[in-house]
């Protein structure tokens, strides 16, 4: 019978190999571990200080998927956290209460935070891909008189 | 249990997110807003359990995975069987006292699309729940098979347009109603059952921490705005969910024990459900002259049930 092995640590077998191995010798499941080192309250560690493994998605990106992407300015922003609360990708980079940026290695470029900032004009505004960020901010609107629905 | 300050956004943004980006969630998808804000109205211990879905597929594609908790993959139908194996099992571990760190705060948590809470998981849901397991199953509904490419479920509302309940010449989509899981799941004594909605990340917040607080089995019901699915762009999520509540199309409410329920959010201006439907490709053709009376139908059914909800706020029983 054939069958592939997997590990629970990349590398020490070499997966996606295919062997023959008798049924009882495949492994049953896969188990991934998030972090280099068994951690405990991973919720009271800032992203910044986590010994983020491998097979962590946070080291993977995203960024080849966006067409557009939302830009952010700083000068408008009054840090209410809409764009944060609803990132749908974790990509909203906020500490100690203050929006600092966007992740652009996991932002998908969707969208949902510019049309959630309730900052007149917007603090984050959707540009191509390609747009230079300070081409981008140099280009920002003015402020509306009123917005008609 | 250690739960994170909702007072106000602000606070709420200091928490230290466990569950990572780069998943494969399709952009602007409400499933992983949904996830993030239970994993953020809690800093204790999560073990988590999800079935095949959206969520699964796309949060832990080898050699990947995006939660920084324990999370268990398991087929369609066993969220639930899951969750409530892995807490009897630290039950019984912590009696035993073979558990490293006894103390440490831990929750079970579910989560499961509709189809398979729905349809292909309910009874083992209804069982889990009738064991009474200490344990919050979260179904991400989105009122399709979405990972298989959009098929009918029993969530799916009358009129929407699905791959197996085509709209067309002879059909208007699906012809059947959706089922009242809430109603079910308050029917089996569950001590907390919700409705919520991410647009409303308070009142889903602060439902979340009390399914989590609560001993027993806990379900809460949340819409999860599919933008593949429902046929609309991605960054109009959190506007769509918006209309859904504000049209009462998803009331947001919570029955405590069973019976006492209480309504958690009342639209200021109720919106008709035309905007609603309007909003989103899978109802197009409801605005056909010969569909009309579907519309008739879906608002008629919302006004019934509202008033439904209302009465039953007010018997307190
Ligand atoms: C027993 C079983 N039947 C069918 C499938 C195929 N399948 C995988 S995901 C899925 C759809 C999931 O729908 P839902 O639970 O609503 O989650 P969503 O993807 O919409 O979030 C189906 C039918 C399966 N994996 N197992
Ligand atoms: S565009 Fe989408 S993914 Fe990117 S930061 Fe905004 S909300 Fe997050
Ligand atoms: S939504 Fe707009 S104003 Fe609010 S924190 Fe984000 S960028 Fe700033
Ligand atoms: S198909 Fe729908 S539920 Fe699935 S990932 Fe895409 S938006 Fe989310
Ligand atoms: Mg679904």
């Amino acid at each position: 019978m054939k069958g592939v092995l997997a590990t629970d640590r990349r590398g020490v077998r070499e997966l996606g190999a295919e062997e023959l191995v008798g049924w009882d010798e495949v492994t049953q499941g896969v188990v991934l571990n998030s972090f280099d080192i068994e951690l405990e309250n991973v919720a009271h560690i800032p992203p910044e200080e986590r010994p983020y493994s491998d097979f962590n998605s946070y080291t993977a990106t995203v960024a080849s998927w966006r067409v557009i992407k939302p830009v952010y300015n700083r000068d408008i922003c009054i840090d209410c956290q809409n764009c944060w609360v609803w990132c749908p990708d974790t990509s909203i980079i906020s500490r100690d209460k203050q929006m600092l940026g966007i992740d652009y290695d996991h932002c998908k470029g969707c969208g949902v935070c510019v049309e959630v900032c309730p900052t007149n004009p917007k603090s984050l505004l959707m540009f191509a891909e390609a747009e230079d960020p300070e081409a981008a901010l140099a280009k920002w609107p003015e402020k509306k008189k009123k917005e008609k629905k | 249990m250690a739960i994170t300050s909702i007072k106000n956004l602000k606070e709420f943004s200091t928490v230290n997110e466990r569950f990572e980006g780069a998943h494969l969630l399709c952009p602007g998808c409400a499933h992983s807003m949904i996830v993030r804000e239970l994993m953020n109205a809690t800093d204790d211990n999560l073990v988590i359990a999800t079935n095949t879905g959206c969520l699964e597929v796309s949060t832990a594609v080898y050699p990947y995975t995006s939660w920084d908790t324990s999370w268990i993959h398991i087929g369609f139908e066993n969220a639930a069987t899951a969750a409530a194996g892995a807490e009897a099992m630290y039950k019984a571990r912590k009696r035993k006292g073979t558990l490293k760190d006894p103390d440490a705060p831990v929750k079970f948590v579910a989560f499961g699309g509709d189809g398979s809470t729905y349809d292909i998981g309910f009874q083992w849901l209804s069982g889990a729940v009738e064991r009474g397991h200490d344990f919050t199953y979260i179904c991400l509904d989105n009122e399709n098979y979405a990972n298989t490419g959009g098929q009918r479920s029993s969530a799916t509302p009358i009129g929407a347009h699905t791959t197996t309940a085509q709209a067309g010449r002879v059909s208007y989509g699906k012809k059947q109603k959706k089922k009242d899981m809430v109603a079910i799941m308050a029917a089996h004594g569950a001590p907390y059952v919700a409705q919520l909605a991410p647009n409303k990340w308070k009142i889903m917040a602060k439902g979340f921490q009390k399914a989590l607080e609560t001993e027993g089995p806990c379900f809460i019901n949340t819409v999860s705005a599919c933008t593949t699915e429902w046929k609309f762009d991605p960054k109009d999520t959190i506007h769509i969910t918006d209309l859904a509540t504000d049209t009462l199309m998803f009331p947001i409410y919570e029955i405590i024990d069973g019976h006492e329920l209480n309504i958690l959010y009342r639209p200021k201006n109720v919106l008709p459900v035309e905007e609603y439907l309007a909003a989103q490709g899978r109802y197009k053709h409801l605005f056909k002259p010969e569909n009309k009376h579907v519309i008739e139908k879906i608002q008629k059914d919302i006004n019934d049930f509202w008033e439904y909800l209302q009465r039953r706020e007010e018997a307190r029983v």
